[in-house]
């Protein structure tokens, strides 16, 4: 787990503006995500949640303006799970394709256990429901060490016990010293301080 | 927990890919049978007689080899786009090239290296003389290995429409000419007992080129495609 001391910067947006299909998405946005900080994006569907965290992890290098620091390293989670179908879950870790580390097997069993894929481990994943995909991805989060977190819609088919997991997992990562910004619709419940980025048109002071 | 180095983490690219293709085997027979049905029905077009068909066969071989190379780049990353690993691809704190040129180097070796040691076979089908065998799978090994590095460029500019298929031909066949040409001289040279070398030389060269300046192309593809 990270270890950076609370305070420090991880990430910083300065003056990020995004126009799409002629509709200003955001304008001269600025925040610095801090260790032990856990944002949320905000905001009605279309309102830029995806395009911002986008940017934020460097998947979009054109198109806006504005800078990005990156300071820690990051782990980025997308709408899409990254899981392919013929690999079975296991697999799919030892051999993913964001570049993390080598894991032995007790630490991805270990991962795997911890989304409620135990005794799953060596299926192949197209026998898996939606939801199971979404936590082999979410096993990852178990098993990096990068302090800097961006999840965009983590909840998404995700039954209710495994959302109080995910939302225990993060604020445990948060108290670690890590920082988490994601983007969801639904209010969290989690035992950290959460900030607010509200996509509307009208831009937090 | 440490981040692996360029070379494990390349290697874990191809065991991927490789585990990947042997799970799909209809996608490594594929290009085999459209080769070998291709090749049944030249007979048939042009007529059975052996020494007619000997004299095309450098050609025919060649074209239906591009052919079948053409029909499987389109897939190289189409998979990984479509499930999102390729965004994280290339926010992996790794040489891209380095991963593009794993990529690739899987895609070889589950079409080309195949294909090339299969020919004679299909060399037998067309009648062409045992002595240019050892050319055609020679210059096949190389020729085929352009080839998929040619067209993970297509693959990778076009991975972000739904349907490239078309477009990527029209991209990167341009870009086979040479191959095809020379190729398919270093047959001919061998069925006439003219020295091959140069024209297999001319391939490495080729190769070379191919490996050191495709896999830029096809991760500057990529980033292109991802970020639209």
């Amino acid at each position: 787990m990270p270890a950076g001391a609370s305070g420090s910067p991880l990430l910083a947006a300065q003056s990020l503006s995004l126009v799409r299909g002629g509709r200003e998405l955001f304008r001269e946005l600025s925040f610095e995500v801090t260790a032990g900080q856990l944002w949320q994006i905000e905001g009605a569907n279309g309102a830029g949640k995806t395009s911002l965290i986008r940017i934020l992890c460097g998947l979009s290098r054109y198109g806006f303006e504005g800078r990005v620091e990156r300071v820690a390293q990051q782990l980025y989670l997308g709408h899409q799970s990254a899981v392919k179908a013929l690999l079975s879950p296991r697999e799919n870790i030892a051999l993913h394709v964001s570049g993390g580390g080598s894991y032995c097997d007790a630490q991805i069993e270990g991962a795997l256990a911890r989304v409620g894929l135990y005794g799953y481990e060596d299926v192949p994943s197209h026998t898996l429901s939606a939801g199971q995909h979404r936590r082999v991805n979410l096993a990852r989060l178990y098993l990096s060490s990068a302090p800097m977190w961006l999840l965009d819609e983590p909840f998404t088919a995700i039954d209710k016990d495994g959302v109080d997991e995910l939302q225990n997992a993060l604020a445990t990562h948060v108290n670690a010293g890590g920082a988490v910004v994601l983007t969801s619709h639904q209010p969290l419940q989690v035992r950290c301080d959460v900030q607010f980025l509200r996509l509307d048109g009208n831009l937090p002071a | 927990m440490s981040a692996p180095g360029a070379a494990q983490f390349c290697s874990r690219l191809l065991r991927r890919q490789l585990l990947l293709a042997i799970r799909r085997p209809i996608e490594i027979g594929n290009p085999l049978l459209f080769f070998a049905m291709v090749i049944a029905l030249f007979p048939l077009g042009l007529g059975p007689a052996p020494a007619k068909l000997a004299g095309f066969a450098p050609g025919m071989l060649w074209i239906i080899a591009l052919l079948s190379n053409l029909l499987t780049s389109d897939g190289v990353f189409r998979s990984d786009y479509d499930d999102g690993s390729l965004e994280q691809l290339l926010l992996a704190p790794q040489p891209l090239y380095l991963s593009v040129l794993a990529y690739i180097g899987a895609h070889w070796l589950s079409t080309g290296l195949l294909l090339a040691l299969l020919s004679p076979v299909f060399a037998l089908m067309v009648n062409l003389p045992p002595a240019a065998l050892s050319t055609l799978v020679t210059s096949l090994l190389l020729g085929t290995a352009v080839l998929s590095l040619l067209g993970g460029i297509g693959a990778a500019l076009t991975v972000g429409l739904k349907r490239g298929g078309m477009l990527i031909s029209l991209l990167i066949l341009p870009l086979y000419m040479p191959v095809l040409i020379f190729g398919t001289a270093a047959v001919q040279a061998a069925v006439n007992g003219i020295p091959t070398g140069p024209y297999l030389a001319i391939l490495g060269a080729m190769l070379s080129l191919a490996i050191a300046l495709a896999p830029l192309a096809i991760a500057a593809g990529l980033r292109i495609s991802i970020d639209a």
